[in-house]
């Protein structure tokens, strides 16, 4: 770990003027993937801005029938809400399959939404990863790559991105808030929140620099059948092989959103009016263009494998 | 004491103690945090600086030029130890790592510089910024591609012969009605133990104190004075509690090394833990291993012909996996193979991990006995019976001290409900999931040495007990305290058991699962010494007399316990060492395990569902902290079987998944249900305690159960561990 300093700031607005004061400058919420982080050197910010006491905790339902969650609602939190339970079963759903209790009870909702990969090779500073280090290379591509992306990737990175929340919000066509430090608030779908590595695996997310999440809005509940199944070999506290998010109609029309299997949730829309045919065609569709490593190749079957037993037990 | 006829009646045998499933006694302090572990003796060691080991970032080559400048310059920094300035260093007697590269790298994250600084967070962030300049070597990192050039392990003490054979191996195979010949390979895997290696070193003068976490105290003086060039009298160690070990603390390794190197360095005493990546690749580990089993038998499930051949790496000089163990004792069959072959791997060290050489051997026999079964269409529990033994089947006439390995299957397919099995892979649904199951003996040996002992008598009748033995959170306070509460007749409240300090009286440490067994015998010489000396001192014949209530007793006569040290404390010292039975005996303890699994039929996610173990292991000294060792290992087992791998990256040379995120090991969810039945056996062969370790034996073979049960859900077979799902997935 670098030194660094430290503040506390107690509105949205100080948070962003913060952030840009200072160049190198980091927000830190739970902080459960920043310190670890930092205390390997994969990230060095000079300042943390503690954005723990801005507000932002509270979920609140939207005019048009939605809801929106503070940035800064804890995983626990959110995961037991009645009316994320009730009205939003997948999201529930698929925070208690991550991590660890202790963990969701410091996690927040954009911290989680920015998570990093899990790829060993970006965790250990001695090898090379374009992600840690642009332009250094990448280890993994022809190295350990069980856990990592089929599709997605590039031949600069392919990382997965790790976590279940996200995949989630992106079946639920959730859309992120931000402000940035001219007090400018914006509007990012999520689908357009992560970017593909491409040659800058580096650039995660569409965030612009000093730009912070204040919330996370879902669009008013659309029924059906929740389902998340994360596929793993440890049955619980394990990053996901696969998982599967799925709302699913009585009709036989749905909405699946992918993890574990790309650098960001996976979700192809296009792809969803194959639902009804089932999950041979719906996943041949989904993964069109995957490129696996003879490490994970196994995944695509897994993805048609998972699918079809979320398409089934939707029928239930 | 010399222990070198079957133990009759004594002391113990009254089991007023002994044998009670008593709680912990050092639990309390356990359970609010008092225990003091190697890194937090912070009464006893003030104002210490920090040590941070920097790692190796290759597996082979040379260091060319370390630059020490910025780090130099750091705050807090205050000083930097190298092999330019650490001074002579030697390899320990029983691991062979060094514990500094320079200028050779011998492996990935081999300590490189020790950076001592302030506090915790100025050494590390200085050894940030240390800049190493390699000159990369070529290294051998892959067993499969060095297993042609393996040759012979040379012979060691925890070695067995290179080739052991008997009757005409290669023949009666050949013309065995059924015949199996398979390969198997295990991965390499982390003792992934929660409490880092970590030590506080201090030296006054020449003499040095390290307050550590090993489980051979004796070892590791002897190790420590080695390396460092300093007699043996001038090193003392303190083990006193031990955050799990599983043999990957067996003696020093290179945090009691750096530490003492650090403080020598900055005269002041050093705290150095190893950060957790530093666990993997720096310290010890389980070897992969290849292994090739053939086992040829008539059709009446007779075994004629069995033979196991093993490969495993090491650095050089490093020891072999010798998982051809149990295959030499476990079941009869006239012919027999063993071989045993070693390659060398620039790799960190292997070495010791709980049942070394039998847990990954059973993993491979065990299957391939269940594949065995299947060719000869007989029930798995059945062909094990048929083929059990009750003489060492090398050295016929050399008879098992006790076994009862048909009683542990019986028993366990009884309990189990084995009958409900059905032997056709795949034909058992419930909803979404295939359900099968699987059983495996287990097998390990119970080795027993010498071991020493001081007791104290007090004016309050109060017994203390000072043995270098360690605690790895196994239990061992516990049952030493019951052993000299049997012995002398009082209250285990009234026994203090001090342990882990090698100041006191050699123990044989932990390992092998030798120190229940050992130690608490050591106990027992002591304390029959400290009967005649009560007995001498308030003039009773000491042969005759009985220790009960607190007090001396014989006829009429009785006197309290204290009275024999009204005048000052009565303190005795013995040690119990061993005859010839163990070579007249086969001592050995069994059990069986039996496992169901449930295989998602869509996704092929493994979970085990209920598992049994059935153990026969001697005379249980306490079934409490029993049933606690033979379910950890289960749990052990389960992880062996279903997740725990190193994986090793054959072209940098190192285990890349190097974290616990990384290695995964079963928690909570992944263990439903665990049922554990012990035997009784009483083994007078062994020592007065007729007592034996179960530590070990209740991880040997419980992966073969999981895998066999994967494949009874299935009809998939996996011969190469972990079972994972991907396995499954390629094999559709």
């Amino acid at each position: 770990m670098k030194s660094f300093t430290y503040e506390r700031v107690t509105t949205p607005a100080e948070a962003a003027a913060a952030v840009a004061a200072k160049p190198g400058a980091k927000f830190l919420a739970g902080g459960t993937n920043l310190l670890d982080l930092m205390k390997l050197q994969i990230e060095t910010p000079v300042h943390l801005i503690d954005i723990g006491r801005i507000g932002l905790d509270k979920i609140e339902k939207t005019a048009n029938g939605g809801v929106r969650i503070g940035a800064l609602v804890r995983n626990t939190d959110l995961a037991a809400d009645p009316h994320i339970r009730k009205d939003y079963g997948i999201l529930s759903r698929a925070l208690l399959a991550g991590a660890s209790g202790q963990l969701r009870n410091k996690a927040t909702t954009a911290g989680n939404l920015l998570q990093r990969t899990r790829c060993p090779y970006f965790y250990d500073t001695n090898q090379q990863c374009n992600k840690r280090v642009p332009g250094s290379g990448c280890a993994a591509i022809a190295g350990f790559s069980k856990q990592l992306a089929v599709i997605g990737s590039s031949d600069a990175c392919i990382a997965t991105y790790p976590g279940d929340m996200a995949v989630a919000m992106t079946a639920l066509d959730a859309v992120v808030e931000t402000i940035n430090p001219a007090g400018k608030t914006r509007q990012i779908p999520i689908s357009q929140f992560y970017r593909l590595p491409g040659k800058t695996p580096h650039l995660e997310t569409n965030l612009e620099k000093n730009e912070l999440i204040t919330a996370v809005v879902l669009p008013a509940p659309v029924g059906g059948t929740h389902i998340y199944h994360k596929v793993r070999d440890r049955a619980s506290y394990a990053f996901a092989l696969v998982s599967v998010a799925a709302i699913l109609f009585k009709d036989g029309s749905g909405r699946i959103a992918v993890g574990g299997v790309a650098p960001k949730p996976w979700r192809v829309p296009g792809a969803e009016s194959l639902l009804p045919s089932g999950a041979k065609a719906f996943t041949a569709k989904l993964m069109e263009g995957a490129r696996p490593t003879k490490d994970n190749e196994y995944k695509l079957s897994l993805v048609e494998r998972t699918i079809a037993l979320v398409l089934k037990e939707g029928k239930n | 004491m010399k222990f070198d006829k079957p133990a009759g009646q004594n002391p113990i045998d009254q089991l007023k103690v002994v044998g009670k499933p008593t709680d912990r006694v050092e639990g309390p302090l356990k359970t609010t945090g008092t225990a003091k572990y190697a890194y937090e003796y912070n009464e006893e060691v003030k104002n210490p600086a920090y040590g941070y080991i920097l790692g190796a970032a290759i597996a082979r080559g040379t260091i060319t030029r370390i630059d020490q400048t910025a780090a130099n310059a750091a705050p807090g920094v205050l000083s930097i130890v190298t092999a330019a300035n650490a001074g002579p260093l030697q390899t320990g007697k029983f691991y062979v790592s060094r514990f500094l590269a320079g200028p050779q790298v011998d492996h990935y994250h081999q300590a490189v510089a020790i950076v001592v600084a302030e506090t915790f967070e100025q050494a590390r962030s200085a050894a940030a910024l240390l800049k190493v300049e390699y000159k990369k070597q070529s290294g051998s990192y892959d067993l499969e591609a060095s297993k042609d050039s393996a040759g012979p392990p040379s012979p060691g003490p925890y070695t067995p012969p290179a080739e052991t054979r008997t009757g005409d191996f290669e023949g009666a195979f050949e013309t065995a009605q059924v015949k199996l010949d398979q390969s198997y390979s295990t991965p390499d895997q982390a003792h992934a133990m929660m409490e880092p290696h970590a030590t506080i070193a201090k030296w006054d003068g020449d003499k040095l104190t390290c307050w550590c976490t090993i489980q051979q105290l004796n070892w590791g003086v002897r190790d420590l004075a080695f390396i460092l060039g300093i007699p043996k009298e001038n090193v003392r160690l303190i083990s006193a509690y031990i955050g799990g070990g599983f043999g990957g603390k067996g003696t020093v390794l290179s945090d009691l090394v750096a530490a003492s190197l650090a403080s020598r360095a900055v005269g002041r005493p050093v705290k150095l833990t190893l950060q957790r990546p530093l666990m993997f690749n720096n310290t010890i580990h389980r070897p992969k291993t290849i292994q090739r089993i053939r086992i040829g038998a008539k059709s009446d499930g007779t075994i004629t012909a069995i033979g196991h051949e093993s490969w495993s790496g090491n650095l050089p000089g490093g020891m072999t996996e010798s998982t051809i163990a149990s295959t030499r004792l476990l079941y009869a069959g006239a012919n027999r193979l063993t071989k045993l072959r070693l390659a060398v791997l620039h790799l960190v060290e292997g070495s010791a991990m709980r049942a070394p050489g039998e847990a990954s051997g059973m993993m491979a026999l065990e299957i391939a006995m269940d594949e065995m079964a299947e060719k000869l269409q007989m029930d798995p529990v059945g062909f094990r019976i048929k083929n059990d033994t009750q003489e060492d089947p090398e050295k016929p006439g050399r008879m098992f001290s006790t076994r009862k390995l048909v009683e542990c299957l019986q028993t366990g397919a009884d309990k189990f409900g084995w009958e409900k099995r059905n032997a056709k892979p795949g034909a058992i649904k419930e909803g979404d999931w295939l359900i099968g199951m699987g059983v495996a003996s287990a097998m390990r040996g119970a080795p027993i040495v010498k071991s020493a002992a001081r007791v104290r008598l007090d004016n309050s009748g109060k017994i203390t007990v000072e043995t270098d033995m360690t605690d790895l959170g196994t239990g061992t306070y516990t049952i030493i305290a019951q052993t000299a509460a049997e012995m002398m007749g009082v209250g285990i409240d009234q026994v203090k058991v001090k342990l882990g300090d090698s100041s006191f009286p050699e123990s044989s440490g932990s390992g092998g699962q030798l120190g229940a067994a050992s130690s608490t015998s050591g106990v027992y010489a002591a304390c029959m010494k400290l009967r005649e000396a009560v007995a001498n001192k308030l003039d009773f014949d000491a042969e005759k007399a009985q220790f009960s209530d607190g007090r001396i007793i014989l006829g009429d006569k009785s006197a309290a316990l204290s009275e024999a040290a009204k005048d000052g404390e009565l303190v005795v010292e013995d040690e119990m060492t061993y005859g010839e039975l163990s070579k007249q005996f086969a001592q050995d303890t069994f059990g069986a395990h039996f496992v169901e699994v449930g295989v998602n039929a869509f996704t092929f996610e493994i979970r085990v569902r209920r598992m049994l173990a059935v153990c026969h292991a001697g005379r249980i000294l306490n079934p409490k902290a029993a049933r606690s060792q033979v379910i950890g290992a289960m749990t052990m087992g389960v992880g062996a079987a279903l997740m725990e791998e190193m994986v090793v990256d054959k072209r940098v040379g190192f285990f890349v998944n190097h974290d616990l995120a990384g290695y995964e090991v079963p928690v909570h969810a992944d263990i439903p249900h665990q049922e554990v039945i012990l035997l009784e056996d009483i083994d007078p062969t062994m020592s007065p305690m007729k007592a034996k370790g179960i530590g070990e034996l209740g991880i040997v073979g419980v992966a073969a159960a999981v895998a066999n049960a994967v494949y009874n859900a299935t009809g998939i077979r996996v011969r190469d561990y972990p079972v994972t799902l991907d396995k499954l997935l390629r094999a559709v």
